[in-house]
């Protein structure tokens, strides 16, 4: 038996955590290729709806990476970021589903090391939970 | 159904060494919407766009997706070349295989080329459902404000004035000039510090259309490009200033030793700066021993601050040449000194006289009290030894660092730092000067230690940024804007509250209440939309419907294969 390799959703904001993306790139530091970022301009306009569309169709972990607290390009977009996942993850604890499957984050623009970090412990901490269930229950 | 066209790049070697571009093209073709899939060696380049705008019209496309760098870079290129082939420029869509692909996985083809793939199948999933849009346009107010009274903020500043534009320079301190004020002379060249800043100066006094604010800060910024309102707080209270741009040029710092070699208990051991102030004031000591690279190039500050070794060189000379008894060592790690002229003067200072002496990390000098003055013990690594060189005064070349309110600027402007706490500009090559921010520019040390001539090439080149949206008076507003469908609208206030820029607003229409978006103050961060309980709120270009495609897509190909 191969492997598990997750399949796993970004949502990055693109001032800082897109961009952080960027530089990691930029700077070629490698990261498992699980990892599929979607560009949004602010993690504010991530809808929880989006979360629960990836983990309930059997997307094994979702990332929401912004702007660090106080750095946000739209004042105080990330301060209800900051506010909502944490409830998206409460729901999916309620619906029994393992809530370590979603982590909001804080990404600068400058900061390609931590984008490689955060990628690298979620890729890892996913791997560890196995499949999502949901995967099985739709196929 | 929508005739979505597919352009995969191979950016030379950058992604076609990695990712099996023609394989990715083969999966694309089989995307539902895709009329056509393609590839280019170099997309942007005069005839990789060509090719995409004879594809376009070949195959009757009407809409584009490139699969390629950052959208962050090149994706106006794109644009432009979208809008020149006839299609309206938001039928666009960026995918991102290079920077999120193959530059970060260039060990595991197999796996990038497979990631590629599914990138491509969002990007195609959200393109179809693309929209055609209009952008808006808002007026730019004919003023700039300029942060920090160096020498790269005088050159912004008297640029911005030659060219008309009414500025702000805003400086802390009680006077300009910045670090200059505090030094001599200016290397390679030996040019006098204070006439250059005196020759700025004059010419910016000299204009009414400058203004200078001393002992000010700026204290709080609203608006955006164009649209700026700066509060310029000063002895006598506060003054708003409304500008159209603004230049960051706050410069930077000298470190101040933590105790290295003695520094601030023995009087002998001081930094360049002080030893420029003595120099200025005709002090001329005899035995002077010069340590470079102190607190830089060493686990926690890893980079070189660049000017160091110049002004050591600089001043080594000058002392050298002072007086025909002069002992002068500079210990070193490696000497920077790029360009002809600075290579020139180290040359000039070893044929001089001045000693130099490599030192490494394992074996740092030590500074002791000597007979007359003090005693500096330096490991030799040619002859293995310990050489004993008595000084009357030990000068420490440290790094320059972002000065103390940097951290509340960048907070200020919403504009990041790197983790040396510089600024961070919005592209290396392709926006040196700008931040990413529209409508805010960066130059001089505040983004990196440079020299006194590089600070006043990069403030001019800042003004000249900046004046682009002040000379065009109008900036265009990205179509990225909320907007509010009534007949799903509850006019619960939601989305007023969470909109940051107080652009919503719930009014009445046709006899029922809704909420109307204000699309000259929409900023496009889709707060309110993720706020909206009903879904009554989208953002152009990124809606519903195309991020839960892109999840659709993601779901598609990676999970819907045989396993």
């Amino acid at each position: 038996m191969t492997e598990f390799s997750p399949t796993i959703l970004a949502f990055c904001c693109n001032w800082c955590s897109y961009a952080g993306a960027d530089l990691a790139g930029v700077n070629r530091l490698q990261m498992p290729p699980n990892v599929h970022v979607i560009r949004v301009m602010c993690s504010a306009s991530v809808k929880p709806e989006y979360v629960f569309k990836a983990i309930s169709q059997g997307i094994d972990g979702v990332l929401v990476l912004g702007c660090h607290i106080g750095d946000c390009h739209y004042l105080t977009g990330n301060h209800r970021t900051a506010k909502r996942i944490p409830v998206a993850k409460k729901i999916l604890r309620d619906a029994g589903i393992d809530d370590r499957r979603v982590r909001l984050d804080w990404v600068s623009a400058a900061e390609g090391e931590k984008f490689q970090q955060v990628i690298t412990e979620f890729v890892g901490e996913v791997k560890a939970l196995g499949p999502n269930p949901l995967r099985e229950v739709r196929m | 159904m929508a005739r979505v066209g597919v352009f995969i790049c191979h950016c030379g070697h950058n992604i076609a060494s990695t990712v099996n571009v023609e394989e990715v093209v083969e999966f694309a073709k089989g995307l539902p919407g895709v009329a056509y899939a393609g590839h280019n060696l170099y997309s942007c380049s005069e005839e990789g766009l060509g090719s995409i705008k004879r594809s376009i019209a070949e195959n009757r496309l009407d809409r584009v997706v490139v699969a390629a760098c950052t959208p962050r870079t090149h994706e106006p290129l794109f644009r432009r070349a979208c809008e020149q082939a006839g299609i309206n420029k938001y039928l666009f869509e960026f995918v991102n295989i290079r920077e999120h692909c193959s530059w970060i996985h260039t060990k595991e083809p197999r796996e990038a080329t497979e990631k590629a793939k599914k990138l491509v199948a969002m990007g195609v999933a959200k393109a179809a459902l693309l929209e055609p849009q209009t952008e808006g346009e808002s007026a730019v107010l004919p003023a700039a404000v300029v942060i920090g009274g160096g020498v790269s903020g005088l050159a912004a500043a008297a640029s911005l004035v030659d060219q008309g534009i009414e500025t702000h320079l805003v400086e802390a301190s009680d006077r300009l000039g910045g670090l200059l004020a505090e030094v001599t002379t200016i290397g390679p060249e030996g040019t006098d510090a204070r006439e250059t800043v005196r020759g700025i100066v004059t010419r910016l006094e000299a204009s009414p259309k400058a203004h200078i604010h001393l002992r000010s800060r700026v204290a709080e910024v609203k608006g955006f490009v164009g649209n700026f309102e700066v509060t310029v707080r000063g002895c006598d209270g506060d003054l708003k200033v409304p500008a159209g741009a603004i230049v960051v040029a706050t410069g930077t710092k000298e470190l101040v030793p933590t105790g290295e070699y003695g520094f601030g208990q023995r009087p002998e051991v001081v930094t360049q700066l002080e030893l420029e102030r003595r120099l200025a004031r005709g002090e001329r000591p005899r035995r002077v021993v010069f340590i470079n690279c102190v607190g830089s190039r060493q686990p926690g500050r890893e980079y070189c601050s660049r000017v160091c070794c110049n002004v050591t060189l600089k001043n080594a000379l000058a002392l050298a040449k002072a007086s025909p008894d002069s002992r002068i060592h500079v210990i070193h790690r490696d000497i920077m000194s790029s360009g002809t002229a600075a290579e020139r003067l180290y040359k000039e200072a070893s044929e001089s006289g001045v000693k130099f002496l490599r030192y490494g990390l394992e074996r740092v000098p030590e500074v002791v009290a000597g007979r007359d003055g003090v005693e500096v013990l330096v490991y030799d690594e040619t002859l293995e030894e310990t050489v004993h060189l008595g000084a009357d005064l030990v000068v420490l070349a440290v790094p320059m660092v972002p000065p103390g309110d940097s951290e509340a600027t960048a907070k200020l402007l919403k504009v990041p730092r790197d983790k040396f706490g510089f600024f961070l500009e919005a592209h290396v090559k392709l926006r040196p000067v700008e931040f990413a921010t529209d409508g805010v520019f960066i130059c001089g040390s505040a983004r990196w230690p440079v020299s006194a001539r590089e600070c006043i090439w990069q403030g001019m080149a800042a003004a000249a940024k900046a004046s682009i949206p002040i000379k065009e008076g109008k900036v265009v507003i990205q179509a990225i804007t909320a907007e509010v469908d009534p007949d799903k609208c509850a006019a619960c206030g939601n989305c007023v509250l969470a909109c940051p820029y107080e652009a919503i607003e719930v009014v009445e229409r046709d006899g029922r209440r809704a909420a109307k978006v204000n699309e000259a103050q929409c900023k496009g961060c889709g707060t309110c939309v993720a706020a909206c309980h009903n879904d009554a709120v989208s953002q152009k270009g990124f809606t519903s419907g195309q991020l839960s495609a892109m999840v659709d897509a993601l779901v598609k190909a990676a999970l819907e294969v045989p396993r």
